[in-house]
């Protein structure tokens, strides 16, 4: 050493021998800190963390099963699946969200609203790496811009979902119904099980009734993701069993005819077959598209069509509440027979008006001369007013209502018809509780019109001809016709529940048939002209229901009242007369007078039914070759 | 002096008789050790880099440089590095003023620095070798154990460039500066008593660190390591998913590439710091004793070396090297298994990247010059 210390070699090294064998020790103690440590991680809290790594790795997916199709009688799609592309954003990935919403908007259309929920579900507690959607239903320009700005919009993707499309919406939004986004209050309501994949559920119509039916089960994947969430495969599946596609009793074809009869106008009609209750058109003028509520409507396209003054939403077969007027003529005819209220052979005369005492008030007849001497044949025939004016007086409320409602007055009558409305069968009961009155003589007046407190739909109307048809016979109106698979459509129908309606003089039916028969065929029929040359014979009915009522002795001249409050022109009838395969109501909202509006329309329905639908010569033979093998 | 020491067994009558491996200035048990441990890294590194033979081709080129920079150190007799010990020191020092001015870096951290003609380099980790030689080079100028005053000098060779290391800010590399330089400290003969006043200093020392010194990310990292689930999708992942690696990997593993929480992206850094939980996850307790074994080995060997070595000087910075190499081993598996905070330290010699893997080799070439450069003295 140069600077001559003493060093003493062997005391150092015997200092650093010590030493070494002190950190040899730490080393060991330390060593045996982590394997202590690991010993805790590996051995003892194993399965927690096994269960924690499993949890990381595997997620439940669930598989949201494809919505059952729909038919009509002649395998016609009426609704089916498409692939709808939205926008969605992996916020975790998203490189700034504001400037990556700003550069959306840009490429997109965002409404506020999208942008609103958007923002909302942001900032609501989620899963780290889960999608969030911020627009739906994309068309193919905008898919375009979106793949060709991709690498400027990190964790922005396009996905597709399987959305219900309506091919012929216009014509079938009110028979079908629609489905649309799953709301708060449905949510309540669903299994959240099975809907845990689907965002759409049925909310009016067949698509609302069947719901059950056309969802399907819920299948299950088990996926190993990354931590992104990104599927790596699939370890374990549970495929989802596919809504049951059904089957209507609806044809397209008449259910576009009807739409065609009535086109520019506002009104409804429907078509039963007799024998099977089956729906076969159920159309409400105007229509309109269903698809857009599918995906969520926009407020101003909502605005447009609520505030429509022809109200396209409004559902005129099932829920128009009209005065049945004239229409309900033949169901009193009925009831004035079986209970005795009058005879086949009985005269009445009509001088043009009807007084329930002399000096008291005038109830006009349609026609202001008078028909003179009516029996029950002419009164149907030629809508005779005073006739059913005294047998309504002699028949009396209580009778009527007894009557109509076996016919499916006042009640929702149909099995699967989603949101039918019941209309208004007055009675002394329904009088004192709503309007705190007795019930009046002039009231059981009007309602042998089927005017006054006498409201039905004419889905209702078209019921209760459909009975005449049947002679009593009830079927209820239903729309389901068959599911594919094994299963059947009574297994899904509610069970029926009315009983037929026997009269103590079953020919009484026939009776009333023919006389339906004379307002087509008779020389004196209302509605001759509409069944002129017709080769096969059907039954009918005229109506025109007032839309106000007139003062005693107003005249009006049609021409002078603003067109919003013409009368309603109403037809209801069934052909051909011995085998009835169609009734039909219709109703024309002003449309002048039932005869001259209605009964046509009446009379093209019939012939497109039972000769042939106008543009399809070589289908029909086909289609009545499969009719005949049936 | 190649051709010397080739030449030396024939003429020296005295000498055992050497091998080649003395020759060459190599110590075969702990080369084989250091190989075994270097091989098997890769074979992890396949799996923690999910299959990326890239990377592995990478760490095999640097591994390889890393054994010629040991074998280079290795030839060089102990005297050079106690000679060049004060002026690898001082530009050492000097290269840490220069990176806090000037420096470069990433991350908020500046640890590089670039000097034109050369490649860039980490000054710290110079330092993980020049501060042990320096306080290794100091305390065996005198006898030992060192008096009070030269303990002292002897710290603030250790604590300025640790404390300056600090500033980048690097708490991981400060710390294995730090702890290599005291334990040449430790090893010199610094008195009980003094350490006991110096474990107290620190603990005084320590709230002081955490409101005047430490960033809020440091402060980060230690609050999550106490509770990480108070942040389970930020700072706490890396813990709470590094811990479901290692748990359930179980006695023997998922079995290599098997390990889920590895392979599917679960586990940050699997290639780097935390390799080890890749490991754990695959090969499970079994693995971890494995590996534990290996290093625990090649400390023994490194001990024996040490307490073998022929003068003071030797020994101390033995000692400390190999006390170093444990230090990681210690950080690293026990901030992956979260018993400490999340601090920058590799697993030696078997985590991807870093420079730390040369100088780690470069240290077992010092220790080997130690073993295989020996004086013939005269019993």
């Amino acid at each position: 050493m140069p600077w001559g210390e003493f060093k003493d070699v062997a005391a150092e090294r015997r200092l650093f021998q010590r030493r070494t064998t002190v950190m040899l020790g730490v080393v060991l103690f330390m060593l045996g800190i982590l394997v202590a440590r690991m010993y805790q991680l590996q051995i003892v809290e194993h399965d927690i963390y096994t269960t924690l790594s499993d949890k990381n790795r595997v997620q439940v997916q669930s598989v949201a099963p494809p919505r059952g199709l729909v038919y009509d009688r002649n395998e016609e799609l009426l609704a089916e699946n498409r692939p709808v592309f939205g926008v969605t954003l992996v916020p975790e990935r998203v490189d700034g969200m504001e400037n990556t919403l700003g550069k959306l908007a840009s490429i997109l259309s965002i409404s506020e609203e999208d942008m609103e929920r958007f923002q909302r579900r942001l900032r609501e507690p989620r899963r780290p790496f889960q999608p969030l959607p911020l627009r739906y239903d994309l068309n193919e320009q905008e898919i375009a811009s979106l793949a060709v700005h991709r690498h400027e919009l990190p964790g922005v993707e396009v996905s597709a979902e399987l959305v219900r499309y309506y091919p012929h919406s216009e014509l079938t939004a009110h028979a079908l119904g629609f489905v649309g986004r799953i709301n708060r209050d449905e949510l309540q309501r669903i299994d959240p099980i099975n809907y845990a994949g689907t965002n759409y559920i049925g909310k009016s119509g067949i698509e609302r009734f069947y719901e059950a039916l056309l969802h399907g089960q819920v299948g299950y994947q088990h996926v190993e993701t990354n931590a992104r969430g990104r599927t790596l495969r699939v370890l374990e599946r549970q495929n989802p069993v596919p809504g049951e596609d059904i089957q209507l009793h609806l044809d397209l074809r008449l259910q576009r005819l009807a739409h065609e009869l009535l086109d520019g106008s506002r009104g409804a009609i429907v078509a039963v077959e007799p024998d099977t209750g089956g729906l076969l058109a159920l159309a409400s003028v105007p229509g309109f598209d269903a698809n857009q509520f599918v995906t969520g409507i926009s407020v101003d396209n909502y605005r447009a069509l609520s505030e429509d003054l022809d109200k396209p939403l409004f559902n005129r077969a099932l829920r128009g509440q009209y005065p049945p007027g004239s229409t309900l003529k033949p169901m009193l005819a009925v009831a004035a027979l079986d209970s005795g209220a009058t005879t086949r052979d009985r005269t009445i005369w009509d001088p043009g008006y009807f007084q329930l005492q002399s000096g008291g008030r005038r109830y006009r007849d349609w026609k202001r001369s008078g028909h003179g001497w009516v029996d029950l044949t002419d009164a149907v025939a030629e809508s005779c007013d005073i006739y059913f004016y005294e047998i309504a007086v002699e028949m009396g409320v209580d009778t009527m209502y007894e009557y109509l409602a076996q016919f499916g007055f006042g009640e929702d009558a149909t099995l699967d018809v989603s949101g039918a409305l019941s209309g208004l069968l007055p009675s002394r009961d329904w009088k004192r509780a709503v309007r705190n009155e007795p019930w009046y003589p002039g009231d059981s007046v009007n309602m042998g019109i089927g005017q006054g407190f006498m409201l039905a739909t004419p889905l209702q109307l078209a019921t209760a001809t459909s009975l005449i048809a049947n002679r009593g016979r009830w079927v209820e109106p239903r729309l389901l016709k068959d599911i594919r698979g094994d299963r059947s459509a009574e297994e899904f129908l509610p069970p029926p529940d009315h009983d037929p309606l026997i009269l103590k003089n079953p020919d009484d039916w026939e009776f009333v048939v023919d006389s339906m028969a004379e307002v087509m065929h008779g020389t004196k029929g209302t509605a001759r002209g509409a069944a002129r040359g017709a080769p096969y014979r059907m039954a009918g009915k005229t109506g025109t229901a007032q839309v106000f009522s007139l003062a005693e002795d107003e005249e009006y001249e049609e021409e002078e009242v603003r067109e919003r409050l013409r009368d309603h022109a109403l037809f209801v009838g069934f052909a051909p007369l011995d085998d009835p395969q169609i009734a039909v109501a219709i109703i024309v909202e002003n449309g002048g007078s039932g005869s001259g509006t209605a009964a046509p329309v009446g009379r093209a329905l019939f012939d497109a039914w039972l000769l042939g639908f106008p543009d399809e010569g070589e289908a029909l033979v086909t289609g009545s070759a499969t009719e005949g093998a049936h | 002096m190649l051709g010397k020491a080739l030449g030396q067994p024939a003429h020296h009558p005295l000498s055992r008789p050497r091998s080649l491996w003395s020759a060459f200035h190599i110590d075969p048990i702990l080369l084989g050790l250091l190989l075994l441990l270097i091989g098997g890294g890769l074979f992890i590194l396949y799996s923690g880099a999910d299959r990326n033979i890239e990377v592995v081709k990478a760490q095999g080129i640097r591994m390889a440089v890393a054994l010629v920079v040991m074998m280079v150190f290795a030839q060089l007799d102990p005297a050079v590095f106690r000679r060049w010990a004060p002026w690898l020191y001082l530009a050492g020092v000097a290269a840490l003023v220069a990176v806090l001015l000037v420096g470069v870096g990433a991350k908020g951290a500046q640890r590089w620095l670039a000097i034109p003609g050369l490649p860039r380099f980490q000054p710290s980790e110079l330092m993980k070798l020049a501060v042990p030689m320096m306080t290794a080079w100091y305390l065996s100028r005198h006898f030992l154990p060192p008096r009070l005053s030269r303990v002292a000098v002897a710290l603030a060779i250790v604590l300025v460039p640790m404390a300056m290391i600090i500033m980048q800010p690097d708490l991981g590399t400060s710390l294995l500066v730090g702890a290599a330089g005291l334990f040449v400290v430790f090893f010199g003969g610094m008195s009980w008593r003094l350490i006991g006043a110096f474990v107290a200093m620190v603990s005084v020392a320590a709230p002081l660190m955490w409101f005047f010194v430490m960033r809020d990310y440091q402060k980060q990292r230690v609050l999550t390591l106490l509770d990480p689930q108070s942040d389970p999708l930020g700072a706490g992942w890396n813990i709470i998913q590094s811990k479901t690696a290692i748990g359930s990997g179980g006695v023997d593993g998922k079995g290599w590439l098997q390990g889920t929480q590895s392979h599917l992206e679960f586990l940050p850094e699997s290639h780097t710091d935390f390799i080890v939980a890749v490991l754990a996850e695959e090969f499970g307790f079994i693995g971890i004793l494995a590996l534990l074994t290996l290093y625990l080995l090649i400390i023994l060997r490194c001990l024996y070396i040490s307490a073998t070595a022929q003068d003071s000087f030797s020994r101390l910075l033995a000692g400390a090297l190999t006390m170093t190499f444990f230090i990681y081993i210690f950080v690293n598996v026990g901030m992956v298994s979260g018993l400490l905070p999340v601090v920058g330290v590799p697993l030696p010699l078997i985590s991807y990247g870093g420079t730390s893997g040369v100088t780690l080799m470069a240290a077992f070439g010092v220790l080997m010059s130690i073993h295989t450069h020996r004086r013939m003295i005269s019993a």
